[in-house]
């Protein structure tokens, strides 16, 4: 694979083909903030925190640095008033959700994002799809997934999965930024039983 | 049906076809469109066949059902061949009259006729009549001709000529030049020029190439792409043989949604003769070239007309769109190079093959060449499909063939470009319709929706529904769209209902500029235009709402109160009759008074109150006043003293 | 709906895991929802895990994952029928059958559901009941529409 040649804030950056502009940065040590971002994961691109300024040229424009890939020459910037803006316009989004969520308040601090913009909302969910994600992509067991669109959007598990996988499991718990995960999980919890092994065990 | 294997044998089977029809043959056509077939047409139909069998005239005339003429205000609608006499607003008891008369004895029905709103002139033939005079029905045109369940009717017009021509006499580069120099710019609302994703994906490499006919026209008030598959599905076919065979794909995809039966079903029937033909299939012609064509349904989610949100729902995934950092041309279905392009683009291709890139760009303007069909709809006089060379403006469209507003109205604002886009305001009507123009307005032409508002509809109320649709319809992956249409769909409702506050139209600007800028896809990032356009040419109706809690076209329920003028009121009890809320309290002779407690503002009074007496209000930001004395409501005397 | 029936709609489509769409309509056109036992047969037949078709199931409007009424009201909410005061429809539609937008009322007599756009404009605002449209709707006709699907 051929090196390409960027600039991220100034600083030359040697990156790899087929590379994302995050990646590149993150291998330079430098940072962008991310909330729906994981190694081992594939790049969802939801959350939108990742937002860049790139220049081909002479043309400028916002790109979110998570699934688009370097190309030679390119000269990114992490930040900008323009980015500033639009990253704590996100966050005042999701906090309106989740508003102690301690990954989200350590980049509202950052941002001067307010927490209390607007109207608290009845769901926690941010829809970062980390713990859908982690379980298709790593476990393969499915056992959590996405139902509905837009605003109706939730994360579900489905209780006959679950109550075979996730008790032993639960990997996806620390994943999540917000307690939404682990609101669903005790709500999936009342519809099904403990696997025989635990029964004995413990009462919860 | 004979298998077509070569231009000689398809030549033949023209001339064979034309052959076995006698074009002075009466011949009675009857529109089949969606539209029609809801106003009865198929009840006209089988009465106009039972007529003819009666008369013992089965052998003598034709019937044909065809696809949409357009005029869908007037429907159902007939026109007699050869005379090329036309009919509107056909019922099942005029089919005798219509059979003696006009196919036997010659004679025009002067009541069927249309009649000029303007000079009260009857006008007998289709082409004179203003609604069609000033269009350019290039793509639209052959609907009337031909009834869409006949492969046979379609090849009479010429149809298949051009995919003859490209497979026999052009090499795939050279229809691809061809449609580069047409500039041939995608008619389903982003206006990408064909040529260039087709050599896109040429050049991309893969395996398989995919070529798609997006039919899944999402944009509410929009139904070109419906009356064209529905009433001319041969020729998206044909486009859709042509760009494969330039592309150098073998398997194509309609996506057409599902809540379009008979155009799915005219679909099934036309890629059936097709194939049994051997327009499709292997050896298509005699060319080597194979093809197949496959139909998947939509399972109605508006976001899937979004090209990469439609491949994914081929795949058989809910529809969420992909990043556009690589484009589908490359990397489309199963990440294979796919070309989409809208259903119309594909209608054009046949006629640039047949006639020439010279001749296209012949129409049109510098940038916008061709013609495009918009669906003309909302307060306008001439309600339906109208096809115009590209240049034309928004005045000659609503005025000329439109025919301006019903019932002496004024006119408000056009929205274009259905949720995508924006309102016109009356000053700008001299735009040209093309890709460019209404967007340096805060519009966009779009897929063709034209939507004329009048003095009645409440711009704030506009954005809020458009605002309320994307919200129902958005993928809901990422956060500008999602989270940012949840917090504006709540501010405009709280406007329309009395509750805004000083800033809330700084919030949704600021709201509006985060989706432009970092949604996933052009739903989200073209989400906020229908705020800005209303917000940019309608400020006052939002700052009246405001600041105070008027609504200044009375349509915003929470802000308007119907009351009856004591002093117009005649009793006459039609009112207190059809209220569904039973909120009017009156009887004959007393005068009406409507509880406002009770009344869900439904307007039925306000419809129903004659116009002569025109006694029912409505009232904004005042209060209502209050109710006349007991006394004063009876009415004494044969006529009212004041 | 039985297994069989269920694998015979399978097979119809080459039991590719891109049909997955295509299944669906088909068994909610035949059954007029999709029960679980399905979706979970559909899962084991087309190898695709039960949370893809748990999303697709409920991401699109065509499924329904309840039973549905006996008469499907369907009314435009288009832009051409905003305009002409498909909202007016609606509330009073609501109000005469006491359901909301996605409910089925408690006799499943009536479903109702709002939709984007018929195609049906120059008549709007448009109802659509079993198929059948009703045009140039008023409010206070509603009533008697209705009533004739007693």
């Amino acid at each position: 694979m051929s090196e390409i040649l960027v600039r991220i804030d100034g600083k030359e950056v040697k990156a790899k083909e087929g590379m994302t502009v995050l990646e590149a940065a993150q291998s330079a040590g430098i940072s962008i903030p991310t909330l729906c971002h994981h190694e081992k994961l594939e790049p969802f691109g939801g959350c939108r925190l990742c937002i860049v300024e790139v220049q081909v040229g002479d043309w400028t424009k916002r790109v979110v640095s998570c699934v688009y890939m370097v190309e030679e020459n390119l000269i990114v910037r992490t930040r900008s008033e323009k980015i500033d803006k639009i990253r704590k316009m996100i966050l005042e989004l999701q906090l309106c959700h989740a508003p102690d969520s301690p990954e989200l308040l350590d980049l509202a601090n950052e941002y001067g994002a307010d927490k209390n913009r607007f109207e608290k909302e009845a769901s926690f969910c941010i829809h970062c799809g980390l713990c859908v994600r982690y379980c298709a992509e790593v476990k393969k067991k499915n056992a959590v997934g996405f139902i509905d669109r837009g605003i109706r959007k939730e994360i579900c598990f489905i209780p006959e999965i679950a109550s075979k996988e996730c008790w032993d499991c639960k990997e996806c718990f620390q994943l999540c930024p917000t307690e939404a995960l682990q609101a669903a999980f005790v709500l999936t919890k009342s519809l099904i039983s403990a696997p025989p092994s635990l029964e004995s065990a413990s009462k919860e | 049906m004979p298998r077509i294997n070569s231009s000689s044998e398809l030549e033949k089977l023209r001339q064979g076809i034309l052959a076995n029809r006698d074009p002075q043959k009466p011949c009675i056509t009857l529109c089949a469109g969606s539209a029609c077939h809801a106003t009865g047409s198929g009840d006209v139909a089988a009465s106009i066949e039972a007529e003819i069998e009666k008369q013992g005239l089965s052998a003598a005339v034709d019937v044909r059902k065809t696809g949409c003429h357009g005029f869908c205000e007037r429907g159902p609608i007939i026109v007699n061949h050869p005379e090329e006499s036309c009919y509107f607003q056909i019922k099942p008891e005029d089919a005798p009259e219509i059979v003696s008369q006009a196919v036997k004895d010659k004679k025009v029905i002067e009541r069927l006729l249309y009649t000029d709103p303007n000079t009260n002139e009857k006008i007998i033939y289709e082409s004179e009549i203003p609604f069609y005079k000033n269009q350019e029905r290039l793509v639209f045109g052959s609907n009337g001709s031909i009834d869409p369940k006949s492969i046979d009717d379609y090849l009479a017009i010429g149809g298949y000529s051009g995919l003859e021509k490209a497979l026999s006499r052009m090499a795939p580069e050279q229809i691809l030049e061809e449609i580069k120099k047409s500039n041939l710019r995608g008619r389903g609302g982003g206006g990408f020029p064909a040529g260039r994703k087709w050599e896109e994906s040429r050049n991309a490499s893969g395996n398989e190439k995919y070529v798609i006919v997006n039919a899944d026209e999402g944009d509410p008030g929009a139904y070109m792409d419906r009356s064209l598959l529905e009433g001319n599905p041969h020729s998206v076919l044909e486009g859709l043989m042509i760009g494969a065979y330039a592309i150098g794909s073998h398997k194509g995809y309609i996506y057409v949604r599902q809540e379009y039966p008979l155009a799915v079903a005219n679909l099934a029937i036309a890629i059936k003769q097709a194939e049994e033909y051997g327009f499709l299939g292997e050896n298509i012609l005699g060319s080597g070239f194979d093809f197949k064509i496959s139909v998947h349904k939509g399972a109605g989610a508006f976001v899937c007309g979004e090209s990469s949100a439609l491949m994914t729902a081929l795949e058989g995934r809910a529809g969420e769109p992909r990043p556009k950092y690589i484009h589908t041309a490359v990397k489309g279905v199963w990440d294979n190079p796919s070309v989409l392009n809208n259903v119309e683009t594909w209608a054009n291709v046949p006629l640039i093959i047949n006639k020439g890139a010279d001749w296209f760009t012949q129409i049109g303007t510098e940038k916008s060449k061709g013609t495009k069909i918009f669906s003309l709809v909302g307060k306008i006089t001439n309600t339906g499909l109208v096809e115009v060379p590209m240049g034309m403006t928004l005045r000659d469209i609503i005025y000329k063939i439109g025919g301006g507003i019903p019932r002496g109205k004024k006119f408000k604002a056009v929205q274009t470009g259905g949720p995508s886009g924006g309102c016109i305001p009356e000053n700008l009507l001299d735009l040209e319709v093309g890709f460019d123009e209404l967007t340096k307005a805060g519009s966009m032409m779009g897929s063709g929706g034209m939507i004329v508002m009048d003095e009645d509809t409440c711009m704030v109320d506009v954005a809020r529904y458009f605002i309320d649709f994307l919200t129902d319809e958005s993928c809901g992956k990422c956060v500008p769209c999602r989270e940012g249409l949840r917090q504006m769909l709540k501010i405009l409702t709280n406007i329309t209902e009395g509750k805004g506050n000083e800033g809330d139209i700084a919030l949704l600007e600021e709201l509006s500029e985060v989706a432009k800028e970092a949604s996933l896809c052009a739903l989200g990032t073209s989400a906020p235009n229908p705020f800005l356009s209303t917000v940019r040419y309608f400020r006052d109706e939002y700052e009246a709402h405001i600041n105070e809690k008027r609504c200044p076209a009375l349509s915003c329920k929470e802000l308007i109160a119907y009351y009856i003028d004591p002093d117009k009121c005649q009793a006459c009890m039609i009112c207190a009759r059809k209220c569904p809320a039973d909120a009017v309290d009156g009887g004959k002779k007393k005068i009406h008074i409507i509880d406002q407690e009770k009344c869900t503002k439904c307007g039925t009074c306000f419809e129903v109150c004659p116009s002569r007496f025109s006694a029912v209000q409505k009232i904004s930001g005042e209060p209502v006043p209050s109710p006349i004395s007991e006394e004063k409501r009876i009415i004494t005397g044969k006529s009212k003293e004041k | 709906m039985d297994n069989d029936r269920i694998d015979q709609i399978i097979d119809k489509h080459q039991s590719e895991a891109s049909s997955l769409i295509q299944v669906l309509l088909a068994i909610q056109s035949e059954n007029h929802w999709l029960p679980k036992e399905a979706l979970k047969r559909i899962s084991e037949k087309l190898q695709v895990p039960l949370t893809r078709i748990q999303h697709v199931a409920t991401f699109y409007k065509a499924f329904s994952l309840v039973p549905k009424g006996q008469h499907e009201i369907h009314i435009c909410m288009g832009t051409a029928c905003h305009v002409r005061g498909a909202t007016r429809v609606l509330d009073t539609v609501q109000d005469l059958t006491g359901i909301k937008p996605g409910e089925t009322d408690l006799d499943f007599k009536f479903s109702l559901e709002t939709v984007n756009c018929l195609g049906c404009c120059a008549l709007g605002p448009v109802m659509e009941i079993d198929g059948k449209t009703h045009g140039k709707m008023a409010p206070g006709e509603t009533a008697d529409v209705l009533k004739s699907y007693e």
